[in-house]
C-alpha cells in the first residue's frame, strides 16, 4: 500500500507539473498575440511556434507518459516514425505548393490576357 | 488467472480474458490492480491507431497550410476569430485533461466513486469545450462564413470540425464508460477501456495545441 500511495503522489506531481507547464506555455502565446506587446509579427510567430512545440513535448511526456522503455520502446518508436512522416508531409506540401504558387501567373495578369484574346 | 495476468504474454501481442470473473468487482484483490499501465498489447494497438489518427490531422494541417491564405475575397482569420473565446475553449480542454489524469490515478487506486467523479468532471469540461466550438461554428455559419465560401474556410471547417468530431466521440465514449463502470465495476476490461480513452483524450488536447497555435494565433497574425 505504501508503494501505491508513493506512486499516486508521483503521478499527481507529474500531472500537476504537466498542467502548470501547459498553462504557462498557453498563456504566453495568447498574451503576446492578444495584446500585441511585440510589434514585430515574425517574432510573435516564432514565440507561438516554439511555445506550441514545447507544449506538445510536455503533453507527450507528462500526460501520454511516453518513455523510451514503455512497451519495449515500441511506443516511442511509433511516435518517432509518425513524427518523421508528419515532417515529410507538412514540410513537403508547404515547400512544393509554395513553389507551384510562385510559378503561377498572378490573377490580374490572367484577367488581362483573357481580355486581350482575339 | 492472476498469474497469467501478472506475467505478460511472451510475444507481447495477445490478450485473452475469456475467463473474466463476473464478480471480480466486489473484491479488490483480483490480481490485476498492479498491472502496468502499458502492459497489454491492446494499449500498444490503440497507441498505433492514435498515431494513424495523428497522420490524418497532419494531412489536414498540411491542407490548411497550403490553402489557409486563399480567401477568395472572403473573410480572413482576423475578421472571424475571437481569441478570448478560443482561450476559454483551450482552458476547458486543458482542465479536462488534468481531471482525466486524476481519474486515472483514482482508477489505479481502485477508488471507483472518486474515479467516476473525476470522469464526470472531465465530461463537463469536455462539453464546455464542445459548446464553445459549436457556438463558434454556428456564428460563422450565420455571418456567411460557411465551408463553401473560400479555400481557407473549407480547410478551416475540415480541420477544426474533425477535431470537434473527435472530441464528440470521446465524450460519447466517456458516457458509455461511465455506464459500464456503474454496471460492472472496475473490472480489468473497464480499466483497459478507461486507459485507452485516457490516451485518446490527452491526444485530442495535444492536437488542439496545434490548432490554436497555428490556425487561430498565427492565423490572426498573418
Amino acid at each position: 500500500m505504501s508503494a501505491d500511495t508513493h506512486d499516486s503522489a508521483k503521478a499527481y506531481r507529474d500531472y500537476l507539473m504537466g498542467f502548470i507547464f501547459s498553462v504557462i506555455l498557453t498563456v504566453i502565446p495568447f498574451y503576446f498575440v492578444m495584446t500585441g506587446a511585440i510589434s514585430d509579427t515574425n517574432t510573435v510567430i516564432a514565440i507561438v511556434v516554439v511555445m506550441g512545440a514545447i507544449q506538445v513535448l510536455v503533453h507527450v511526456y507528462y500526460f501520454l507518459h511516453v518513455t523510451v522503455s514503455a512497451e519495449d520502446g515500441w511506443q516511442a518508436m511509433s511516435l518517432l516514425f509518425s513524427a518523421i512522416l508528419l515532417v515529410i508531409i507538412l514540410a513537403g506540401s508547404i515547400w512544393v505548393i509554395s513553389h507551384l504558387h510562385e510559378n503561377m501567373m498572378p490573377a490580374h495578369e490572367q484577367i488581362e490576357r483573357v481580355r486581350n484574346l482575339p | 488467472m492472476a498469474a497469467s495476468i501478472a506475467s505478460p504474454a511472451p510475444e507481447g501481442g495477445y490478450e485473452f480474458y475469456v475467463t473474466e470473473d463476473p464478480h471480480a468487482h466486489d473484491g479488490h484483490h483480483d490480481g490485476d490492480d498492479h498491472e502496468h499501465h502499458h502492459e497489454t498489447g491492446t494499449m500498444l494497438g490503440f497507441w498505433i491507431y492514435l498515431m494513424s489518427d495523428c497522420l490524418i490531422f497532419g494531412i489536414l494541417f498540411a491542407v490548411y497550410a497550403v490553402l489557409g491564405q486563399s480567401y477568395a475575397a472572403g473573410p480572413a482569420p482576423i475578421d472571424l476569430f475571437e481569441l478570448d473565446k478560443i482561450a476559454w475553449a483551450t482552458a476547458w480542454l486543458l482542465l479536462s485533461s488534468i481531471t482525466y489524469g486524476f481519474a486515472m490515478i483514482k482508477m489505479h487506486e481502485d477508488k471507483k466513486n472518486m474515479m467516476m467523479f473525476w470522469l464526470v468532471v472531465t465530461g463537463v469540461f469536455g462539453l464546455a469545450f464542445l459548446y464553445m466550438s459549436i457556438e463558434e461554428f454556428m456564428h460563422l455559419w450565420h455571418i456567411g462564413a460557411g465551408p463553401g465560401e473560400s479555400a481557407f474556410l473549407s480547410a478551416f471547417w475540415t480541420l477544426v470540425g474533425t477535431h470537434g468530431l473527435h472530441v464528440t466521440c470521446g465524450a460519447l465514449w466517456l458516457v458509455i464508460l461511465l455506464i459500464q463502470v456503474q454496471m460492472h465495476g472496475l473490472t480489468h476490461e473497464n480499466k483497459r477501456r478507461i486507459s485507452c480513452l485516457s490516451l485518446f483524450w490527452h491526444f485530442l488536447d495535444l492536437i488542439w495545441i496545434g490548432v490554436f497555435s497555428y490556425v487561430y494565433l498565427i492565423g490572426v497574425l498573418l
